[in-house]
């Protein structure tokens, strides 16, 4: 078990390294900050110069290294190039309203997929299994913006029900979470639903029916842990599918988070910012697969044994 | 088809042949262990002839054909084909010598490639090796399948419309149109009825008759390896217990394992041979091939043992001419 | 006992026969409808110049922002009515097909080839190889999709090329991984040993052998991600990263359109349910394709 845990940690540092490396050098190739810093009609002296100071003429992987070595000892991105403050500081403060707008759609989610799966897998081919392979069909096949832009259209604009952009009260969450719990929900109702399928016809399931268990023990106690199993292992990767869902629900709903963040900066070539939110988003991620598969080696003892 | 001349020198010969298969664990994969499937193994084998190799599933058996055939590398020791050291032969040359070994598998199900129609699986080898000018392959496809007993239109089918003994000839032409000098069969007829074994065989042997191949025939039975081997050699945890004829092995036994496989061998005539009173049924069960037992590898099931069978490896004694037994007993 | 194990089978949850065999009908009718969709979308993606009523890219200022055509103020020159320049949105949605079936289709050919390759590697000779292999599909995975995209299109510049090759480069992982596991399952097969101990070379026992045997799986795969290329481009058109306007592309018409989202909600819903409705019959065909394919799946 332990080897297990080391070597999966160790993994993700590689992966953590190797993403910062991919997203530097893409955005060393992408953006020249000397152009966007000074006015137009610098000099080319000038803009020499002003390479210098800042280091930006060093050969690539010295200023990786450089990088390296400021983010992980001090978390220093250095500044926004549009805000004037540490990149680090400006995600930090964004941060909490993507977190919270994920937190809501999982709970959502969950809320909706757990028992429409156990439901649909208990009662095979009743309308309401039907119903729920056919949203799953749906939403798979949904644009997320399509979908909020649509929410916004019939909820906010015809009905009046609900406001559209910012992020006062928990009546603004509600549209957005909505939106993004669609991107994953067809996932997780279809797992839950497989996975209680697959439990449900096992031997000891009949065992357990056969001593006499009451139904509802049966398949809470019996059934429903086993098959958590695989939505464990899928929650933890979800995380990096909500997050890419956050950057498009936030540019639809105008909510303050990262991901509109992320999608500003880009077009701004603030490239600090950037590889700020990358680093987070990217470590986020692999957290959220790291928990995911210790969870499952902690539930299911048959993975530690690989 | 050119019958191969019976020659007196030999075809192949394995000295002291092992094959380890490490273990590994931890985070950075240190070996922890071995398996030692093929721990010294020595024979020899003529050309025209058939060896049966007989032994219990996981004696290592199916490794030593694989080794043969360089389709596992061995661990160390030595393979003489036709008179060439095999053992570490480069790529290019490993080439030629596949084209003069060939092997049988032992699941029917899954040795053939079931996207390929049989005239494609049986003939691949024609085209990659340049055996036979185009426009005859056709032809020789049909002649190959003719030779095991299967008809022209089944060249245009695919695996699955066969049942699994035809799917066995299927890969006894696909190794015929090699035309080795040697064929390994692994457990050919393990995974098929009683009653096709029969025929799979005896359509072996009418092939050997016809084409002077020499067989190394691998089985778990004695009764499938029983009137067609010229010499049978008997396996144990990964090394020999007995290696005789044919003849020698059943009228004379003389290794306690032998002795038992032989007990087990389904008799047709009831009341025939005396042997049958005198089960020797075997205690215990095969230890694992990771952790052998000292010594002699068979002590811990043999009724014979003898304290010295626990301390040292037994020695080769020669019991007639051309029969070898490894055992302290005869010592 | 026995008749306990009998009212226990007899309780077991099997289906009413007439419910399997609807089931079974539409299951397939799914598929079919699936087909039909992406029929469609061939169809109008091929035969637009024909279809469309107007020229795609024709401005008409004084035309602008007029309804469709069963609303008031609609007429029958512009059946879904008009842009904020004056395009005709009809139009403009047929025009897009072409773009949405270009990129989804070449980008996952793209990415197929890409990720079967590397998949093949992988699993075919294991060891230093597919650890490295597999270690990047790992990174890659990590890595968010969207940062990624929208990263490459800003180094690469937002061409049509460009976004399919963006792409492409973010979702091969996915191939890649099943391509591995598929034919490392396969190299244990005897055929395999077969043609390793008939001396085929290499190249041939991996494109002959093993890849034939893996095709049902990367057909399946490839439509689900022709699909997803689809939403994806979208996406990104939407986001301004992807393609340009004037050029018709549904998602940057729905970019366009949610500017007008109060007043003309027609500019924004029409171009999202062709993006919808497109990608929604070509899960179903991928579903289909896989529930004939997978003997696991067929009996759930």
């Amino acid at each position: 078990m332990r080897t297990y845990i080391i070597k999966r940690l160790l993994q993700s540092i590689g992966v953590c390294l190797v993403i910062s490396m991919i997203s530097f050098f893409l955005l060393f190739l992408n953006t020249d900050p000397a152009l966007v810093l000074l006015p137009p009609e610098a000099e080319v002296t000038d803009i020499a110069q002003f390479k210098k100071q800042m280091g930006l003429d060093r050969p690539v992987t010295i200023q990786y290294l450089d990088f390296l070595h400021r983010v992980v000892l001090y978390g220093d991105f250095g500044n926004s190039f549009v805000a004037k403050v540490s990149a680090l500081q400006l995600v930090g403060e964004r941060l909490p309203a993507t977190v919270k707008l994920a937190v809501a759609a999982l709970i959502l989610v969950n809320l909706v997929a757990i028992p429409v799966g156990i439901i649909a897998a208990i009662r095979r081919y009743s309308l309401m299994d039907n119903l729920a392979t056919l949203a799953a069909l749906l939403g798979q096949a949904m644009p997320l913006y399509w979908f909020g832009i649509m929410l916004i259209i019939i909820f906010g604009i015809w009905l009046r029900w609900l406001p559209i952009s910012g992020s006062d009260s928990l009546a603004h969450l509600i549209l957005p979470a909505i939106t993004l719990a669609s991107w994953i929900l067809p996932v997780n109702m279809r797992l839950v639903r497989s996975g209680m399928l697959d439990v449900l016809n096992q031997d000891y399931i009949r065992t357990a029916r056969a001593k006499g268990l009451n139904e509802r023990k049966v398949l809470i106690k019996h059934a429903f842990k086993n098959a958590a199993i695989p939505l464990v292992t899928v929650v933890g990767m979800q995380l990096g599918l909500l997050l890419g869902g956050a950057v498009v629900t936030e540019t639809v709903f105008a909510w303050p988070g990262l991901g509109r963040l992320a999608v500003d900066s880009i077009r701004m070539g603030d490239y600090p910012v950037v590889q700020a939110i990358v680093v987070v988003f990217a470590f986020f991620v692999v957290i959220g697969n790291l928990l995911a598969d210790v969870l499952a080696a902690l539930i299911d003892p048959r993975i530690r044994l690989e | 088809m050119n019958m191969a001349r019976v020659q007196a020198q030999e075809l192949l010969r394995v000295e002291n042949l092992k094959k380890h298969f490490p273990i590994r664990k931890g985070v950075l994969g240190r070996t922890v262990g071995y398996v030692y499937a093929v721990d010294g193994v020595s024979f020899g084998m003529q050309a025209g002839k058939t060896l049966g190799l007989v032994g219990e599933s996981g004696c290592g058996k199916s490794t030593m054909g694989r080794c043969l055939l360089r389709l596992h590398e061995p661990t160390s020791g030595r393979i003489f084909f036709d008179g060439q050291d095999i053992t570490r032969m480069g790529h290019s040359e490993l080439i030629r010598l596949r084209t003069q070994m060939q092997m049988i598998f032992q699941d029917p199900y899954s040795s053939l490639n079931p996207r390929l129609r049989v005239s494609e699986i049986v003939g691949e080898a024609l085209r990659v090796h340049h055996l036979v000018p185009r426009r005859d392959w056709a032809n020789r496809v049909e002649e190959l399948l003719k030779n095991v007993g299967l008809q022209a239109d089944h060249m245009a089918r695919y695996p699955h419309e066969f049942s699994g003994g035809q799917r066995q000839r299927i890969g006894i032409a696909r190794a015929l149109a090699m035309q080795p000098k040697l064929i390994v069969a692994d457990e050919p007829v393990s995974a098929l009825d009683v009653s096709i074994q029969a025929q799979v065989i005896n359509l072996l042997e009418s092939l050997k008759d016809r084409f002077g191949f020499s067989y190394l025939i691998i089985a778990h039975d004695l009764s499938v390896v029983e009137h067609v081997s010229d010499r049978i050699a008997v396996m144990y945890l990964g090394k020999l217990v007995e290696v005789a004829s044919d003849k020698q092995l059943y009228l004379n036994p003389k290794h306690p394992y032998t002795e038992a496989l032989l007990a087990a061998v389904p008799v047709a005539a009831p009341g025939g041979r005396q042997r049958r009173s005198q089960r020797k049924l075997l205690k215990g069960d095969v230890p694992s091939p990771i952790q052998p037992p000292s010594g002699c590898r068979f002590h811990t099931r043999c009724p014979r043992m003898m304290e010295i069978c626990t301390l040292k490896e037994p020695p080769t004694i020669q019991v007639e001419p051309g029969h070898w037994v490894y055992c302290f007993f005869y010592g | 006992m026995s008749e306990l194990v009998e009212k226990i089978e007899s309780e077991e949850v099997s289906a009413p026969k007439g419910s399997l065999i609807f089931r079974k009908i539409w299951h397939l009718r799914l598929g079919v409808i699936g087909g039909l969709v992406i029929l469609a979308l061939l169809l109008t993606a091929i035969f637009c110049p024909l279809l469309a009523p107007h020229d795609p890219y024709a401005q008409n200022i004084s035309n602008r922002l007029k309804p469709p055509v069963w609303m008031e103020k609609g007429d029958w020159k512009h059946l879904l009515g008009t842009d904020h320049l004056g395009r005709d949105l009809f139009s403009r949605i047929l025009y897009g097909s072409r773009i949405s079936l270009v990129v989804g289709i070449s980008a996952a050919i793209l990415m197929a080839i890409m990720g079967v390759g590397l998949g093949l590697f992988a699993g075919y000779y294991g060891g230093q190889v597919d650890s490295v292999i597999s270690f990047f599909v790992n990174c890659m995975m990590g890595f968010p999709f969207i940062l990624l995209a929208m990263s490459l299109v800003a180094v690469l510049g937002p061409s049509l090329q460009n976004i399919i090759i963006t792409l492409a480069l973010t979702s091969w992982p996915v191939f890649t991984r099943v391509t591995r596991v598929e034919t490392m399952k396969l190299r244990e097969r005897e055929f395999i040993l077969a043609a390793t101990s008939l001396a085929y070379e290499t190249w041939r026992i991996l494109l002959h052998h093993i890849l034939p045997n893996l095709l049902p799986s990367i057909l399946v795969l490839g439509t689900v991600e022709i699909a997803r290329a689809i939403i994806l481009e979208s996406l990104l058109s939407f986001l301004g990263l992807g393609i340009q306007p004037p050029i018709p592309s549904w998602g940057a018409m729905l970019a366009e359109g949610r500017n007008y989202m109060l007043m003309q909600w027609w500019l924004a819903a029409f171009p999202g349910s062709a993006i919808f409705l497109s990608a929604l019959g070509i899960n179903l065909l991928g579903d289909a394709l896989r529930d004939m394919t997978d003997p696991h799946l067929r009996k759930s």
